[in-house]
């Protein structure tokens, strides 16, 4: 089920936008790739980021792969369950398994990224 | 890619399919966690079609054997498997193994995948007359069933008891009107069999173990189980750059024998190799993986050859090969992943062993 309130990016995180602030987390269908995780490395709070760019890393047993942040700004906020229960991520990848927040967001930014349908299209006609 | 007799199975099951050394193969069915768990605490069960299977026979085949192989297949009894190497004469590992001797001069070699063909050639290489190879894989299947209750499921699966097989010996049963080869045998540490019959019961049979119990598992989770157990991998741990005694696997190797590589083993057993396989741990769950370098204060150590997140354990672990003369006394190195520096710590092998009431 793909969430019809949330933006998308084309290498599968997903965006909810407060305000200035995104909090942001892999899709489902991400997570279902990349299998079990096993460990999250995040970002302190204060790391500037830049659209585009690797922002954190989610290892699954077998491969390590890069988060992108869909924005530029501030890393506000991290979630610290996953440091001892990444499996949040498997589990619920929309609520309890998001990874962090990014506060001074231009909303311009958020609102370019995929709705819902048309990220459920992109993964129709054949994601990488 | 070539396809096992099970895998039509697999697809139908939804389980998610790789290419492995030219095979195609379950790498999950459930999860790799949850398949790792069922082998350490119920069973578990494994697609190995991939394995090679040759069957050596002929007059003076277990004294061919004996002089190709680190293993002493005279002294063999009918019913007993024994691991070993094959080597060149630098004594680089060229294949791990496992002899079963069948009867007498009749012999089943089970070696790996990407070096199937690479060890035909150099046993035939070698081959006196008389004594022939026959590659047997496409015509036979081989599945793992590995865990605790494995005893009680192939028992339920193949009508039989096979509960007082002895670690290491084979039998052979009639199994739906054809012979099957079950050993004593395994890769994840954990009480298991692995069981050879006629390529077109397999499936069938995979199924019967699926209904008597046991969870179907992928190449994902045999290597996090082989890993735990400090079991070697070829390509990983063990290279034709590598040699029994970098690899610290002489406890399986006899040197007072004559065999392939056996006296350039001698000169490499009395001198200190430039790398050692070394087991570390990492506090946490961050894995070092395949290829990352160690490091003593920015500099060049060795490399890593497996790691993983250990699901058992709940840390990382993994193999590296380590310059003893850089490492000093110390008992830390470094892992670069790419990104950080990741604190390893040397550590012992295996990284995990069984509860012994497991033992059937």
């Amino acid at each position: 089920m793909i969430p019809a309130d949330l933006k998308y990016t084309q290498s599968h995180e997903w965006v909810s936008l407060s305000g200035d602030v995104a909090t942001m987390g892999i899709t489902d269908y991400a997570q279902s790739q990349l299998g079990d995780i096993t460990y999250v490395e995040l970002p302190a709070p204060g790391k500037q980021t830049t659209a585009g760019e690797a922002v954190a890393v989610v290892e699954s047993v077998k491969a390590a792969s890069d988060i992108y942040a869909p924005a530029a700004g501030e890393v506000s906020e991290v979630n610290e369950s996953l440091e001892g229960s990444p499996e949040h991520i498997n589990n619920d990848p929309y609520k309890e398994g998001w990874l962090l927040k990014i506060s001074g967001v231009q909303p311009s930014d958020i609102d370019a990224l995929m709705t819902a349908d048309q990220y459920e299209k992109f993964l129709e006609v054949g994601a990488d | 890619m070539k396809r096992t007799p099970i895998a039509q199975v697999h697809e139908e099951a939804g389980a998610r399919m790789v290419d492995f050394s030219g095979w195609y193969l379950p790498v999950q069915y459930s999860g790799i966690l949850a398949e790792h768990a069922a082998v350490r605490e119920g069973c578990g069960i494994f697609d190995t079609c991939h394995m090679g299977r040759l069957v050596i026979q002929g007059e003076k085949a277990a004294a061919f054997i004996s002089s190709t192989l680190t293993v002493d297949a005279q002294a063999m009894q009918d019913g007993q498997c024994r691991y070993g190497f094959m080597l060149n004469e630098n004594a680089g590992i060229i294949d791990d193994l496992i002899v079963y001797r069948r009867a007498g001069d009749r012999f089943m070699v089970v070696v790996n995948s990407a070096t199937h063909d690479k060890d035909i050639s150099h046993l035939k290489s070698r081959l006196p007359a008389g004594i022939t190879i026959e590659d047997i894989g496409p015509a036979t299947a081989k599945i793992d069933v590995q865990g605790p209750s494995s005893p009680h499921i192939i028992g339920h699966a193949l009508n039989k008891d096979l509960s007082e097989l002895r670690y290491f010996r084979f039998t052979t049963l009639d199994h739906d009107g054809q012979p099957a080869t079950v050993s004593r045998t395994g890769y994840t540490g954990e009480t298991g069999f692995e069981i050879y019959l006629p390529a077109e019961k397999a499936a069938s049979l995979w199924s019967d173990l699926i209904d008597a119990g046991a969870l179907p598992c992928g190449l994902g989770a045999r290597d996090t189980l082989r890993l735990e157990a400090g079991l070697p991998l070829y390509g990983h741990e063990l290279t034709e750059e590598a040699d029994p005694v970098a690899a610290g696997m002489m406890r399986y190797i006899d040197l007072s024998r004559d065999f392939l590589g056996a006296d350039a083993l001698r000169v490499k057993a009395g001198t200190v190799p430039s790398h050692k396989l070394t087991p570390f741990r990492i506090e946490g769950r961050q894995a070092a993986r395949h290829g990352n370098r160690a490091v003593i204060n920015g500099e060049e150590i060795g490399w890593v050859t497996s790691g993983s997140f250990a699901p058992t354990l709940g840390y990382s672990i993994g193999f590296a090969y380590i310059d003893p003369s850089r490492l000093g006394n110390t008992e830390t190195f470094g892992i670069d992943n790419g990104r950080k520096i990741l604190n390893a710590s040397i550590t012992q092998s295996p990284f995990y062993r069984k509860k012994r009431k497991a033992e059937g």
